[in-house]
């Protein structure tokens, strides 16, 4: 089997009396789309969260290419190459799309800030991962469609020769056609060998590009498992009961929650 | 997809950046033009509606009064406006964070009693009272700054209780009743004496020169790497209309246009140069820097800047300083025209004023749109009015409703522009 990328074992989190994370192990696996489902509450958001290095971890192992990080920020994270996709997107609506794709991240020449060499990149990021809807690099972040805002959001977290992009429910907001678009684009990092994470309430979208499925329950993990070898309804079972068949969490474990 | 009538770089030069779609240029003059068209029917009217007004009430006060339009009028008119100008283009930078700074005005009066009094009382030179002064606005900012950014008190709190307090200064140093003289030569003579006419023709021309060069250096480098650009045309329009507004001014302040037979006034008044040194600086600083880009990044959406890295307390901190520092560059233009410095100077509507100003050139109170120019067509057109009715004679009441009524309607045509914006989404 491949190595992960990005590996975390035995991970627990607390806040006060509250036990939101039970030794959880997930992993990110180079050239694949691992989706992380749960029900809402079941710790998908904090699980994120410390992989992004918002939240400290109260005790577990994070490894990333095989070797035990440490990780104090989101600092320490981006600068291992790996880049969240928030679900507000984090884009300034008064600026365009280069601007946005670097923002913070300038590049400059000694007279200033270097445009040519920043909209090339952008140019570059973007068809190399097939963008078709784009009017003009230059267009203002305001008026694109809500698909797009989600590709320059995600093409911003490429841009960086990241490693790991996680995604929080970047369909959510979206109509048919761009969910379509931005599964696509999906489909494409993982085939450029980077490691994805698609947080996910659609089942649909789920199944359709995701090869591996870690679904959460309670804070526990009730399944880590290839997407070929489950079913819709087996999956939906997995978030709402925590087991399904011989998958799942033991009833032993479930009843003490 | 537009097509392309320009040089245009050689197919070969584009595959390695090229996606469907891909629009790199605006077509023909007439294809920009009508892109601007359709922004203005979105609501990005920018600079537009200044410019309207400006024409409007030139026509009109020129019709009312024969002296309007006569070029010692026009001199007058640049003296007033530079203040203005000046405090404007402070405002535009807490404008862009959607801040606001009420005590901008105020504090130009007590920077500008600072450096009377250094001048006076020391006997420093102008350029050491002048730096007094300004580093005395720059610690008023970094209070104010530090106030909204670091314990998030609402600016408009925070910069109300410092125009309350900041008018203790200028009483306690100055007394009430009294007033400073300002005579020192070279300050006093940014409104008094003017730049000789050769030099004002040198100037202009580099001024132009300058901006055709880099505008078309600009385009070449664009269009050769296949990057997004204006057409051709458009850039030589920007060009013409450049030179034909700074030649013209020139040629026009450079005539005699003393009402006195006896002796010669001529050549652009010493404040103009200094308005459009920290014109082009700002524009600078706004448009090719970081600094600049965070600025709006900040204003647009605060907290993808924040996530972005960028340090967002530091750019607003950053942001009051520069506005404090360029009030008291406005006192000191202020007190250069009145030549003196009173317990109110920079109180009343001063600040009101340069607000008006800076909404009115295109400025958003939303933040995160706003240029430095846009001080200088809103300063005009306030310095217009405050001008045009002082020759009618109008009682001081109508100076007051007409100034109100104009920042009023610059503030709606900025609220339903936002409105159409976001519906539009230009």
């Amino acid at each position: 089997m491949v190595e992960p990328l990005l590996q975390l074992s035995g991970v627990n989190k607390s806040f006060g009396v509250v036990h939101v994370l039970h030794d959880v192990d997930f992993a990110v696996y180079p050239g694949q789309v691992t989706a992380l489902v749960g029900d809402n509450g079941a710790g998908k958001s904090t699980l994120v969260k410390i992989i992004a290095g918002i939240y400290g971890r109260d005790s577990g192992d994070y490894r990333f290419e095989g070797k035990a990080v440490d990780v104090h920020g989101p600092r320490d994270v981006a600068g291992l190459g790996v880049e969240v996709v928030y679900q507000d997107l984090a884009l300034c609506d008064n600026l365009d799309i280069v601007e946005n794709m670097f923002l913070g991240r300038e590049e400059t020449t000694r007279f200033g800030l270097d445009e040519v060499s920043m909209e090339t990149r952008a140019r570059e990021t973007l068809a190399s991962l097939s963008v078709r809807t784009v009017k003009s690099v230059r267009q203002s972040v305001a008026s694109l469609s809500g698909g797009q805002r989600q590709t320059v959001a995600i093409a911003k977290a490429v841009l960086w020769n990241s490693k790991v992009v996680l995604l929080d429910e970047p369909t959510a907001a979206l109509g048919v056609a761009q969910t379509r678009q931005v599964l696509d684009l999906v489909r494409r990092l993982a085939d450029r060998g980077l490691g994805v994470v698609l947080i996910s309430h659609n089942m649909g979208d789920v199944l359709e590009v995701a090869d591996r499925i870690t679904a959460l329950y309670l804070g526990r993990v009730a399944a880590d498992v290839a997407a070929k070898d489950v079913t819709h309804g087996q999956i939906v079972e997995l978030i709402t009961a925590g087991r399904s068949g011989d998958l799942g969490i033991a009833d032993s474990a479930t009843a003490a929650v | 997809m537009t097509v392309d009538n320009d040089t245009q770089p050689a197919p070969a030069a584009q595959p390695a950046g090229g996606f469907d779609n891909d629009n790199r240029q605006a077509g023909s003059v007439g294809d920009a033009a009508r892109d601007y068209v359709n922004r203005l029917r979105g609501g990005d009217m920018g600079s537009l509606p200044a410019i309207l007004g400006l024409v409007v009430l030139v026509a009109i006060f020129a019709s009312l009064n024969d002296r309007f339009l006569t070029t010692y009028n026009m001199a007058n008119l640049v003296i007033q406006a530079s203040s203005i100008i000046v405090l404007a283009m402070g405002i535009v930078f807490v404008l862009l964070l959607g801040e606001i700074d009420l005590s901008a005005g105020v504090a130009g009066g007590a920077c500008a009693t600072i450096t009377a009094l250094m001048l006076i009382d020391y006997d420093w030179t102008w350029w050491m009272a002048t730096l007094a002064g300004v580093a005395f606005g720059a610690v008023i900012g970094l209070a104010i700054g530090s106030l909204v950014a670091l314990l998030g008190i609402p600016s408009f709190v925070v910069t109300l209780a410092f125009f309350l307090a900041l008018q203790a200064v200028p009483l306690k140093l100055i007394g009430s009743g009294g007033s400073l003289r300002f005579n020192d030569p070279v300050l006093r003579g940014l409104s008094i004496k003017n730049v000789p006419a050769s030099a004002g023709w040198i100037a202009a021309i580099v001024i132009v020169a300058v901006f055709a060069a880099l505008s078309l250096w600009r385009f070449r480098s664009l269009s050769s790497k296949g990057l997004v650009h204006p057409p051709l045309g458009l850039v030589v329009i920007r060009i013409g209309v450049l030179a034909v507004i700074v030649l013209g001014l020139t040629a026009l302040l450079n005539l005699n246009r003393s009402p006195n037979p006896t002796f010669n006034i001529s050549g652009i008044p010493w404040a103009a140069p200094v308005v459009i040194a920290l014109l082009l600086f700002w524009t600078f600083m706004l448009t090719k820097t970081r600094f600049g880009r965070h600025l709006y990044a900040v204003g647009g959406n605060a907290e993808a800047a924040r996530r972005a890295g960028i340090n967002v307390r530091r750019v607003k901190i950053t942001a009051f300083v520069i506005c404090t520092s360029m009030a008291a560059l406005s006192g000191l233009l202020s007190a250069s025209y009145t030549g003196k410095v009173s317990p109110g100077s920079g109180g009343q509507n001063v600040l009101l004023y340069a607000v008006a100003a800076a909404v009115i050139g295109g400025t958003s109170l939303f933040g995160g749109r706003g240029r430095a120019i846009d001080a200088v067509i809103g300063g005009l057109v306030i310095a217009t009015i405050g001008n045009g009715l002082g020759l009618l004679n109008q009682a001081a009441y109508i100076n007051f409703l007409v100034t109100g009524g104009v920042l009023l309607l610059a503030a709606s045509v900025d609220a339903i522009s936002r409105r159409r914006r976001s519906s539009a989404g230009v």
